[in-house]
């Protein structure tokens, strides 16, 4: 890979640290008038998704890293790992549960996600923001129920148990937004 | 990139046009003569902290100018008397919110003023351009030990070293001590005074006094005769009582490229004009640079370079 000076750090670029491959999320160019410079920088941990905030001296350069976002379809898990599918080459990629991490509570089969290809494998699996998926499991409404009403726990397909407004019956579609794990809607219809 | 557009908007020239027009009347007020030198030079600069822009000529290497500096000297030495210029300075690597490569410099020289009068001119002119209405003077070693605590202008590289690490986590190995004070300067006094309006700081220790002589404190401890003003945490002029002394600069220079070897960086030609010029005779005076993009974006409650600039580094 190409190294990439503390000049070129841009928000997005992949760059290696420690071992790690990195997002770079900030770059501030400082210096005190007379003197050195030097580059603040805040990268993302790919990995662990952790933020690490570091100074480098201006000039200083890092490895790029082998990465790539691409958007797969996921298929199924034989229990130890998760296999996504390209939808153009039919390429599969099986992920761990470390890279699936807490998307795990919404995968759906045949539902795209951005999966994060690190030296080819799977690092990490992004959800998209909305996913449609069924209850499995929660109590019935009660009488004179309205959408104003309170909220009640339900179990989706997936496992992932959410609130829902009482007026929501077991075997409905609902729509989620991933990123808080909150009830959005109903289903649409298809 | 298809994006065509100038980045600041329309108003922004305009205020700049007016910027300039202030000024060359300020100028003209005070009787300093406006000048022009070359942009395009023969000599770089041997200041560790500044890289050249490197230009292939047909007969030789030439180097965009960090600073018309050494010209304004060649004049001043030549009889110029009170000068003033506004021009473009370059500075390669240097890209940021704060900072593009290509920018706008108002430099200027006054015959028989110390650094001390200097300032105070400089002051009254910031605060009439920007409607402030003071500014504060603080010693270098004072303001250190303000912000980090007593004795750190006298610590150690290692104690340096560790306190750095104590306030900006992981920072790059094997700095010499003007380095971590330049990092803990830029990661930590700037911010602290970036509520105190215009601030002037004074008393540089000698080794960063860059071109500024030396002058003996009245407790006999030896000083940069050199001031930096900041406005808002930002950077906006760096003035000296001029060294004259041309063996005194060669030494300067000197100890520059030797540092810039230890840097990685490549030394470079010292500019022997400049040096026969002062061994002609520099008139007693002092000069300031001032940095107008910044004073625009000031003036104009702007963040970031870019929104004053036609075309910042990324649209030019």
């Amino acid at each position: 890979m190409a190294n990439f000076s503390t000049n070129e750090f841009k928000p997005g670029l992949k760059v290696m640290l420690d071992g790690e491959p990195c997002s770079i999320l900030e770059n501030e160019f400082v210096k005190p008038g007379k003197g050195q410079a030097f580059n603040r920088v805040k990268l993302r941990n790919l990995r662990s998704g952790r933020v690490w905030e570091r100074t480098f001296k201006s000039g200083d350069s890092l490895e790029g890293a082998d990465v790539l976002d691409v958007e797969l379809e996921y298929s199924y898990t034989d229990g130890e790992f998760f296999y996504f599918m390209d939808p153009v080459s039919y390429d599969q990629h099986a992920a761990g549960a470390d890279a699936v991490g807490d998307t795990q509570k919404w995968l759906k089969e045949q539902e795209k996600y951005e999966v994060t290809l690190y030296n080819g494998a799977p690092i990490t699996v992004t959800p998209p923001n909305f996913i449609e998926l069924e209850i499995t499991e929660t109590d019935p409404g009660l009488k004179g129920d309205t959408a104003q009403g309170g909220s009640k726990p339900a179990t989706l397909a997936t496992g992932a148990v959410v609130r829902v407004p009482l007026f929501i019956s077991q075997g409905e579609a609902i729509r989620i937004d991933t990123r808080t794990g909150e009830y959005v809607s109903r289903a649409s219809k298809s | 990139m298809s994006d065509w557009r100038p980045g600041a908007p329309l108003s922004i020239q305009r205020q700049r046009a007016a910027l300039l027009s202030d000024l060359r009347q300020y100028f003209e007020r005070l009787g300093v003569l406006e000048v022009e030198t070359p942009l395009l030079c023969r000599h770089g600069v041997t200041d560790p902290g500044l890289e050249n822009f490197v230009v292939p000529c047909r007969d030789q290497e030439r180097f965009l100018q960090t600073s018309p500096e050494f010209a304004m000297k060649r004049l001043l030495a030549a009889g110029s008397g009170d000068i003033y210029q506004i021009c473009k300075a370059f500075r390669a690597e240097e890209v940021g919110k704060r900072h593009n490569p290509e920018y706008t410099l108002l430099e200027w020289y006054r015959l028989g003023i110390d650094h001390y009068d200097l300032l105070r001119e400089v002051g009254e002119l910031v605060c009439s351009l920007l409607g402030r209405s003071g500014w504060q003077v603080w010693p270098w070693r004072t303001l250190l030990q303000h912000v980090l605590g007593a004795g750190s202008h006298v610590a150690s590289r290692q104690d340096l070293e560790q306190l750095a690490r104590h306030n900006a986590g992981e920072i790059p190995t094997g700095l010499d001590r003007d380095g971590l004070l330049d990092l803990l300067f830029s990661h930590c006094v700037e911010p602290a005074i970036g509520k105190w309006g215009v601030v002037f700081i004074v008393d540089y220790p000698p080794t960063q006094a860059a071109l500024a002589r030396q002058v003996e404190a009245p407790d006999g401890q030896s000083l940069g005769a050199r001031f930096e003003c900041y406005v808002d945490g930002l950077e906006l002029a760096n003035g000296y009582w001029e060294c004259g002394d041309a063996d005194e600069l060669m030494n300067r220079f000197t100890a520059d490229n030797q540092l810039r070897k230890e840097r990685g960086q490549s030394p470079r030609p010292v500019d022997h004009q400049l040096l026969a010029a002062l061994d002609g005779g520099l008139p007693d005076c002092s000069g300031v640079a001032l940095g107008l993009d910044r004073l625009l974006a000031l003036r104009a409650g702007a963040d970031a370079l870019d929104d004053v600039l036609s075309f910042g580094w990324a649209r030019s």
